[in-house]
């Protein structure tokens, strides 16, 4: 086999680096050309049907953004210009590609251009949008509730008296011990590369495949009632029905482990799928979670046709760098103590 | 015609033609269709057997962990295997005893990995197909496995992977599916039956009434088994209302016994 396809394998199997680029900053990043996504599009379109009757949703795609989350505070408009967003994109490829130095460990192990994991080769839908929030209007978090901040402080009290990130396997993130990606949710954000999603439907259900971590959610559109109070999933409980050409999924019944930007375990996620060509999804979301923020808030990310096939994404079997970065600490912690016991007993 | 004597001519067409492509064998049941015409395995499945824990007949025993006594002690079950067992190799056979008589180290149930095939169909947990004329998607409860069934572009597997890479096709009443691609880390059962990465698994899933499925596997493997072997047994739909496939997330819950020994010791 193809060493350099091994390598890719190997990287994407490492979770070191999932977390290296899901928390590496983009400075001032922001969206690629193309159209509004936010327009009336959807109603000038109609999507084929599936043979039962459901707009059909069906396919790879691809929710790779270069949008951020927030607003930049520089940023004082809701829509960049073509040319703006060109030259954004631009710049987002160039601090990518800067990122791999040849020859060099890096190269091994983040050289993403030359794997075309970079988002400059992925498959990527227009957005003009200079952030994924829409509501409110700003384009930034709403202002944590009382109760909000009263958790935040609850749970960095808590974090802290867990001891450091590598003291134990249960400190490090979510994502590098392979349980849940952020970005994945849901609700369902793109990351720095593998956004693939593959979306079926049969008679009464919408399935949703995502690349990473092969999570899957099986959404019955029967409307039967939401999993009891007490049963909690990393992934809620899911329910789905049609509006007109959308997709809604209603998701509640969260864990406080998740947390998804800081919300608590009784965040009401709204999920609106809708096709606005035949290459483009239009995924909005909305949050809503008085015990976290004052008002609810939502986001929007164009989903782009992809080509596939998506592959098994076996992360936590593969997990030599969570293991590694454990036994590093270890290691580090003994020589340290070794060499402090030298230095009190000099021969 | 008769609108009676037409529904009654096309009903025994129906028969006559599932027995004939049935392959001689005598089967009389006609499952409902897909929209594109094939035999409709939509659902949420179950196996009903004690094969997780030995594919191969075995007597009730004492669970492998003292402190769950009864509640985690060996089911008792019959073979799944067409002639009884397992046609190992003899150095097979050895490692097979060898990983019964370490399957608390090396079970890779045991640390949450995905289970590959055809395990992965009866652990003891439900799975759910979603079907389509390009893909069949197998959704299983354990570990979240997945499979993409490619039924309409067939592909050599890119490489090699826990779940294999699965092409299938009809062969009239049957969704005939076949894996290669296999790493060489699952097991079959908790018994410590095993194969190599060269596994070939095909297997057969033929609708026996409205609420079962035969199952069927062929499996070879020339680095342990002296020759192909194949196991059968029946699928259960899961009939409750509210069935669905719930969260099986179970990385979190061997981190300890994956990682324990790594955590910091407290300082003195």
């Amino acid at each position: 086999m193809n060493h350099r396809f091994l390598v890719l394998v190997g990287s994407l199997v490492v979770p070191a680096a999932v977390t290296w680029l899901s928390t590496m900053p983009v400075a001032g990043q922001t969206r690629s050309a193309g159209a509004r996504t936010s327009g009336s599009s959807a109603k000038t379109y109609t999507a084929p049907r599936t043979p039962d009757g459901q707009p059909d949703l069906q396919g790879i795609w691809s929710n790779t953004t270069i949008t951020p989350l927030e607003r930049p505070k520089d940023v004082t408009k809701e829509f960049f210009t073509r040319e703006e967003a060109l030259e954004a994109a631009k710049r987002v490829a160039a601090q990518e590609e800067e990122q791999t130095e040849p020859g060099t460990v890096a190269d091994v192990h983040y050289d993403f251009t030359q794997f075309g994991l970079d988002r400059s080769q992925a498959a990527m839908a227009l957005n003009l949008r200079t952030s994924l929030i829409f509501d409110p209007p700003d384009g930034r978090l709403p202002p944590l509730s009382a109760e909000g901040q009263r958790r935040a402080a609850e749970r960095a009290a808590a974090r802290k008296s867990r001891g450091g990130l590598h003291d134990a396997v249960q400190n490090e993130p979510l994502g590098a011990r392979c349980i849940l990606m952020d970005r994945n949710g849901p609700p369902m954000l793109g990351g720095a590369y593998n956004n693939g999603y593959q979306i079926m439907q049969a008679p009464g259900y919408v399935m949703i495949l995502t690349e990473m971590l092969h999570d899957v959610r099986v959404i019955p559109l029967d409307g039967r009632p939401h999993l009891p109070p007490n049963v909690r999933q990393w992934t809620g409980s899911y329910r789905g029905h049609w509006e007109g050409q959308t997709l809604v999924v209603e998701t509640t019944n969260l864990t406080d482990k998740f947390a998804f930007q800081g919300a608590s375990e009784n965040m009401r996620l709204t999920e609106r799928f809708t096709r606005v060509d035949d290459d483009t999804l239009r995924y909005q979301f909305t949050v809503e979670d008085p015990a976290t923020w004052t008002r609810p808030w939502s986001a929007e990310v164009p989903w782009k046709k992809d080509v596939g096939p998506l592959f098994e994404h076996a992360c936590h079997e593969g997990n030599y760098g969570l293991y590694n970065t454990l036994a590093g600490a270890r290691a580090e912690e003994k020589r340290a103590a070794e060499e402090a016991a030298k230095k009190r007993s000099p021969k | 015609m008769q609108k009676w004597l037409k529904r009654a001519l096309t009903v025994s067409l129906g028969l006559a033609l599932a027995v004939i492509s049935a392959g001689g064998q005598t089967r009389t049941y006609r499952a409902p269709r897909a929209a594109d015409g094939k035999p409709n395995f939509n659902g949420i499945w179950q196996a009903l057997n004690e094969a997780y824990w030995d594919v191969e007949a075995h007597a009730a025993a004492p669970s492998p962990v003292l402190e769950l006594g009864a509640a985690h002690a060996v089911a008792p079950g019959l073979s799944i295997i067409d002639g009884a067992t397992i046609p190992y190799k003899p150095q097979a056979l050895a490692k097979k005893q060898e990983n019964f008589a370490n399957r608390l180290k090396l079970d890779p149930e045991i640390k949450c990995y995905l289970p590959g095939v055809p395990r992965a169909n009866y652990m003891p947990y439900p799975f759910q197909v979603i079907q389509g004329p390009k893909y069949i998607m197998m959704i299983y409860t354990f570990a979240g496995a997945v499979r993409t069934i490619y039924m309409d572009a067939h592909k050599e597997a890119p490489a090699d992977s826990w779940m294999g890479w699965s092409n299938g096709h009809w062969d009239g009443e049957t969704l005939v599916v076949d894996t290669t691609g296999f790493n060489d880390q699952t097991w079959f059962d908790r018994a410590g039956n095993f194969h190599s990465d060269a596994l070939h698994v095909v297997e057969r899933f033929t609708a026996a009434s409205r609420d079962h499925l035969l199952y069927e596997a062929t499996i070879e493997d020339p680095n342990v088994f002296t020759r192909p072997w194949k196991i059968s047994m029946l699928l259960y739909r899961r009939l409750e209302k509210n069935a669905q496939i719930m969260e099986f997330r179970c990385v979190e819950f061997v981190e300890e016994l994956i990682y324990g020994h790594l955590r910091k010791k407290p300082s003195r």
